[in-house]
């Protein structure tokens, strides 16, 4: 591990929770879509240096190029970039969120006070998509298979629930 | 750098879930879901680093189920967006017309 390296990696992480937070407080959701995208484009980058660029390839692809676009086209398509004057909870439910995620955040980090095996790296590969491929359609067929089904089901019931109903 | 990828995944995870439970617009909280789902990506392949490309699969099937919740998520927003002539969640007390 160099220290460039290093820096590249805090710079991705500081960029995705920055970005994230900014996310998070925008009232409008078209420039909170964007800093969503903001986000998954620093993920990725933290894929390619975790030695996984075919996912990073994939997040840039589906996530920022067709979820959010279909979000953004949402919004588009119901008019609702006007900026709302607030859309938060009640002020009971906002300090409950405040609790809740500070005992989240807490729980995952206390985890983290047991320092991970160190020996167990898996080594990094030359040709990335080979053994990803490999397990995809040995091991994980069956899942792999279903997952078409799912998405199926899924354009058949969106299909369904966005069509205009037309009264008898 | 595990150890880091798995520090900024819970803080992630985080935020998306304060944002879920703080926000009324649909689309918004939609949104704060797939941050989660981004998140828990992210430390999958952090594990896989460790463990082996199993990893990577996992994360191609949670981007495949994220795919599909948003397609019917968003026909939902639609559909009631259509009704309520709102995406606030607030004003949906009811599940029939």
């Amino acid at each position: 591990m160099n220290s460039f390296y290093q820096f590249q990696f805090y710079l991705f992480s500081l960029l995705a929770i920055v970005s994230a937070l900014l996310f998070v407080t925008r009232r409008n959701p078209v420039p909170a879509a964007l800093w969503l995208v903001n986000v998954m484009f620093a993920l990725s980058g933290l894929y390619v240096m975790l030695d996984a660029p075919f996912v990073g390839i994939i997040q840039v692809l589906v996530y920022a190029g067709a979820i959010m676009v279909v979000f953004v086209f949402v919004v588009m398509l119901l008019n609702l970039g006007r900026t709302e004057l607030t859309d938060l909870r009640a002020l009971g439910a906002r300090l409950g969120a405040g609790i809740v995620g500070i005992a989240l955040i807490a729980n995952l980090l206390v985890i983290l006070r047991d320092p991970l095996p160190r020996t167990g790296l898996a080594p990094a590969v030359e040709n990335v998509v080979a053994p990803f491929a490999t397990s995809l359609f040995t091991d994980y067929l069956l899942a792999f298979e279903l997952t078409s089904i799912v998405l199926l089901v899924a354009i058949i019931g969106s299909v369904l629930l966005a069509k205009k109903r037309v009264r008898a | 750098m595990i150890a880091e990828a798995l520090v900024v995944s819970a803080i992630l995870f985080t935020i998306g879930v304060v944002g879920v439970l703080t926000r009324r617009n649909a689309l918004i909280i939609f949104m704060c879901v797939e941050l989660m789902l981004n998140a828990v990506n992210l430390s999958f392949v952090a594990f896989a680093k460790m463990h082996g490309v199993e990893g990577h699969v996992f994360v191609i099937m949670v981007m495949t189920i994220a795919a599909a919740e948003a397609a019917v998520g968003l026909a939902i927003v639609i559909s009631m967006f259509r009704h309520f002539r709102s995406v606030d969640l607030s004003q949906l007390r009811l599940l029939r017309d």
